[in-house]
């Protein structure tokens, strides 16, 4: 017992010598810092079009986990919901030359794409099912994107403990071939836990970053003023922005 | 008994700090969900092969419940962790550290070799063999250095999702990305076995004059 105390107290000790360094500012530059070092050697080590492994359809799990906000009780969502999304619009805004306003048809309209894909959540549970929909690409170079265009913002219906969810990824993944705008799971329009009407599929990162009940996208030149500035729901809350690790 | 090398010391050192901070990061991480599954896919408690128990504050980093910061953590040094193995192999075969004192020979694995280095290790008596070490620390130090340390980046690389893309046939050679995760989960603790018995034994044969030239590397040692 005596022993056990002791080996409590030095991983206590231990634990502590910890957060003071990542409570200063060189110890949290430097946690930073290893998340930067990680995207740049992904990025080196990938081509930029290098693709997520794609599974046949009997590689499909029974069922496709949902987690964040898996029925959204905040806004119009709800009575959306009941009408069967026939409202919905999905805007493209922000630094684009013509911003859109999608209807659910039109984005059924566009060259589809379907993907039978890995979802790994960043808790550690992995789940496998097919996507169907639009490559963002697609939904971009209808826009036209503006040439100070950094950024892609992904504003989406749902709050999370009273905040808006929202996501970003840089120009590289928006314009990865496997990054959709998700309609369809397994065949279905998505069930309200994975997201309905609409979520992105940004096959390359961990399941946050996969943006639900998608309303806009928004293309930016800069993270900084939106929400609480690190890029995402999750972000700012001290999650990597670069969630491929 | 020969000097431990510079770059043996310099990298134990590193290495202890390092795998401590991994280890109680990768607890941190496990809470986050305690389930272990095989294959690619994995997501609820019935489906688990193993329910891992929960790991309390003491033992994770940070010292208190965040996926967020114990990410931060795992994902920092796991920097000086791949590189400083790297360093420690390229070094170890330059030197011919590896070759003199690590190699095992047939004649080690004998069978009779092994049972009289088995019983020698049971009383505590280390230093029968010629060379720096015997067959059982040379087996141990292998297996650390050639599989349990190196299995460790590699089941790390594979659920990575973005190094999918380049390292996919890592995750089918493993069995899925939910089995490389198990896998690093199991390693990880048999990284934990061989630290304990390593401290244990060094506890108890002389533990002030070998701590002593893991850090100066022996220089006017008597012994």
């Amino acid at each position: 017992m005596r022993r056990r105390g002791f080996l409590a107290a030095l991983g206590a000790a231990f634990v502590t010598g910890c957060n003071r360094v990542a409570e200063s500012d060189a110890g949290a530059k430097l946690l930073g810092a290893a998340e930067s070092w990680h995207k740049r050697a992904h990025r080196l080590l990938t081509d930029r079009k290098a693709l997520a492994p794609e599974y046949p359809r009997s590689a499909i799990s029974p069922y496709f986990r949902g987690n964040g906000s898996v029925d959204p009780q905040n806004g119009d969502y709800q009575a959306q919901a009941a009408a069967g999304f026939a409202d919905w619009r999905l805007e493209v805004r922000g630094l684009v030359e013509s911003p859109l306003s999608l209807s659910l048809e039109n984005i059924r309209k566009l060259p589809q794409r379907t993907q039978v894909t890995r979802h790994d959540c960043v808790e550690g549970w992995s789940a496998i099912g097919e996507w169907t929909g639009p490559q963002l690409s697609i939904v971009l170079d209808a826009a036209g994107l503006r040439p100070e265009a950094k950024f892609i913002v992904f504003r989406c219906a749902d709050n999370l403990n009273g905040e808006e969810y929202y996501e970003s990824i840089d120009l590289l993944d928006a314009y990865h071939p496997q990054t959709i705008v998700a309609h369809l799971l397994n065949g279905e329009p998505l069930p309200v836990r994975n997201g309905a009407p609409l979520r992105m599929r940004i096959e390359r990162q961990l399941g946050y970053k996969h943006a639900k009940y998608l309303t806009a996208i928004e293309a930016v030149d800069s993270l900084e003023d939106i929400g609480r500035g690190q890029g995402g729901y999750w972000e700012d809350r001290g999650y990597q922005w670069y969630a491929g690790i | 008994m020969k000097r431990h090398a510079l770059s043996t010391r310099i990298w134990h050192w590193v290495n202890v700090v390092v795998v401590v901070i991994l280890f109680m990061s990768g607890l941190a991480i496990s809470n986050a969900h305690p389930w272990l599954y095989w294959g690619d896919w994995g997501f609820a408690p019935e489906d688990a092969w193993l329910a891992v128990p929960r790991f309390p504050d003491w033992m994770t980093i940070p010292g208190y419940y965040s996926l967020a910061l114990a990410r931060d953590w795992h994902i920092l040094a796991a920097w000086p962790f791949a590189l400083m193995l790297l360093f420690v192999w390229v070094v170890m075969l330059m030197n011919r550290h590896f070759g003199r004192d690590l190699a095992t020979s047939p004649r080690e694995w004998r069978p009779s070799a092994l049972w009289a280095d088995i019983k020698a290790h049971a009383r505590l008596d280390f230093d029968h063999d010629e060379g720096k070490y015997n067959f059982l620390q040379k087996l141990s130090y292998g297996i650390v250095y050639g599989v349990l340390l190196p299995i460790m980046v590699f089941t790390g690389i594979a659920i990575s999702p973005g190094m999918e893309p380049s390292f996919g046939w890592l995750v089918e050679l493993l069995g899925g990305r939910q089995s490389a995760r198990s896998l690093h989960f199991i390693f990880a603790f048999t990284l934990l076995g061989f630290f304990i018995v390593h401290v244990l034994l060094v506890a108890l044969t002389g533990p002030v004059r070998q701590i002593r030239q893991m850090i100066t590397g022996g220089a006017g040692d008597a012994a």
